[in-house]
């Protein structure tokens, strides 16, 4: 499968990820390579066999449904780029 | 007397009970050692207050009596690790400045357990590469020359700058992550032991995630008595991270008995890869016939699906980053590109994203948001799940066959020059992958064993594999392929 710049440009939208027009067809052509060594997938009968979804056999534990911490407001927001007044701060979303 | 900082974990321990050295001393002759070896750019945030004072409540302690094993032990922390009030950044531009308000498990552990954390160790970005090379604070160094070349070289990756400050007695042990090798092929690279343990031993809680599915932290140490040793501090279940197991952890030191006759070592023929380099095969016999003479049973075993582990990693460990990475929005810490006039929240996003993420974690990022995507979750991501599933079920079969444990290589080569593999395709690098990653898929615990020299003088490590949960057992084979390796040999120092 080999991925055109169209392809790039979209897969970068959705990884937001800002990538130059100029860049699109290096990208096409890097993520084409990777792709095509997965291909190598495609020899395995993989007929019956489900997913895997869990590494080791185990049940995801369950904590009691409590109130843990809180009333650290002030830690949340110390590495915020932009807080003002207890908020993350970011560029105006609704016009 | 050597000096401290060439000690072993085992040996400071007992000195240090004794009270034959002091924390301080220990302490400060790693931070000596470190503060000279700035050209090995292994240490990229040094904190030598809180090794100071973590120092001198180890020797109160140990003054007391009864401390634990790694009381006053200096330790280089890898920089995925978050370290409260200090600088944890996974080697990412995207992270500059942060500051965790919390502590890790592990280091929390550790520290609790008496260590001391003599600073942050360089990595590759986000613990994607195999060579340090991809970090932000730019590369890691070798301590180890081809001989009389002074050629810099990679100490490996993503784990470089702790195999590099462990292998040049910066600090007595590291932490280290990995994901598909991170913590083998680094350790192999330069001489040490690292062991991955088994997927759940360990908490992840405050490691910055790349692939959940795949990642375990791991002690990097000069021995694998240390190993064992300090595996013992930083294992251990976890409220906070649900995927760490409610398994006790055993005596992992007590285990090393060095018996292990009757045993049986499978060896794959599917590790027996085309061009494989004459040196890695050799040294890989050689380590057989050194079990064999432990008088443990050598059997050859097939694990049909290796060839696939690669692919598949390549799959499902971008599509895990890509959701783990969605979080460096540039809205909660890190880095926040300057927005133009107009710009909305967006422009913000990708602007951010673009500044922050280095050329491989954006590869991987859209790799991983592409097998993802309507259309193409089925055909890459699911399928690569499924051969996840016979790749595990390869080595089950062994294990129920009797085998107690696999010795393969740990590298296809010995390090190699940093910036040599540069031209080459993303996929090359991967290769270096290639005997560690299916450890990772089937969540397995795997160690790297230094077993000797290659003809330029660099060394070259073995892999063993163990059963689940059973990292003692695992150790004792690497302690007696340790023992009958005999690996003495330091880097000379050039720093």
């Amino acid at each position: 499968m080999s991925i055109d710049i169209e392809t790039a440009r979209r897969v970068a939208k959705l990884a937001r990820i800002r990538v130059e027009e100029a860049a699109l067809p290096e990208l096409a052509r890097g993520l084409s390579g990777i792709l095509g060594f997965m291909e190598q997938l495609n020899e395995v009968d993989v007929t019956g066999i489900e997913p895997m979804t869990s590494v080791t056999p185990m049940r995801l534990k369950r904590r009691a449904d409590v109130v843990t911490d809180g009333d650290i407001q002030a830690q949340i927001l110390k590495n915020a780029p932009d807080a003002r007044e207890g908020f993350f701060a970011v560029p105006k979303v609704v016009e | 007397m050597t000096d401290l900082n060439q000690l072993t974990i085992a040996e400071a321990r007992d000195l240090l009970r004794k009270r034959a050295v002091t924390a301080v001393d220990l302490t400060m002759a790693c931070m000596t050692a470190m503060d000279a070896a700035d050209g090995l750019n292994a240490f990229v945030h040094k904190t030598p207050e809180i090794a100071l004072e973590q120092a001198r409540a180890a020797d109160a302690r140990l003054a007391s009596g009864a401390a634990p094993a790694m009381c006053g032990i200096p330790l280089g922390i890898k920089d995925l690790f978050c370290t409260k009030g200090v600088p944890s950044q996974a080697a990412s531009r995207i992270l500059n400045g942060f500051r965790p308000e919390y502590e890790s498990t592990v280091t929390q552990k550790l520290f609790d357990a008496g260590a001391v954390m003599l600073g942050k160790l360089n990595m590759d970005e986000f613990a994607m590469g195999s060579s340090n090379e991809t970090s932000c604070y730019g590369n890691a160094v070798n301590p180890w020359r081809r001989g009389n070349d002074t050629t810099p070289l990679t100490p490996g990756g993503s784990s470089g700058g702790s195999a590099a400050a462990v292998a040049a007695d910066l600090c007595l042990g590291a932490t280290g992550t990995d994901t598909g090798g991170s913590i083998r092929q680094p350790a192999a690279f330069t001489g040490i032991v690292g062991i991955k343990p088994t997927y759940g031993r360990v908490s992840r809680w405050g490691i910055v995630a790349f692939a959940s599915s795949l990642d375990q932290a791991g002690p990097m140490t000069k021995t694998v008595r240390d190993a064992a040793i300090m595996l013992g501090a930083m294992a251990g279940e976890d409220a906070k991270d649900s995927t760490s197991a409610a398994i006790a952890v055993p005596d992992f030191e007590a285990a090393l008995t060095g018996d292990i006759r009757g045993k049986k070592i499978g060896i794959p023929r599917e590790y027996r890869m085309d061009g494989m380099p004459a040196e890695i095969e050799k040294l890989w016999a050689d380590g057989a016939a050194m079990l064999k003479d432990a008088g443990a049973q050598i059997v050859d075993i097939s694990l049909p699906h290796t060839k696939y582990a690669l692919p598949a990693y390549y799959v499902i460990a971008p599509a895990e980053a890509s959701s783990n990475l969605a979080r460096y929005d540039g809205v909660r810490y890190g880095h926040r590109a300057k927005l133009a006039q107009g710009d909305g929240i967006t422009e913000m996003y990708e602007k951010t994203r673009a500044e922050g993420f280095g050329p491989e974690v954006q590869r991987r990022v859209m790799i991983g948001t592409y097998v993802l995507s309507a259309g193409f979750y089925d055909a890459y991501y699911n399928r690569a799940r499924k051969v996840r599933a016979l790749i595990k079920r390869d080595f089950e079969l062994a294990f129920a066959a009797g085998i107690d444990a696999i010795l393969t290589p740990a590298t296809p080569s010995s390090a190699f020059g940093l910036g040599e593999m540069a031209d080459a395709d993303p996929v090359q690098m991967y290769l270096n992958d290639v005997f560690t990653v299916t450890v990772n898929l089937a969540g397995l615990p795997g160690v790297a064993v230094p077993a000797g020299l290659d003809a330029k003088g660099l060394p070259l490590g073995l892999q063993l594999i163990g059963r689940p949960w059973e990292e003692g057992d695992l150790l004792n084979h690497a302690h007696v392929l340790e023992r009958a390796a005999g690996f003495v040999s330091k880097p000379g120092k050039w720093w």
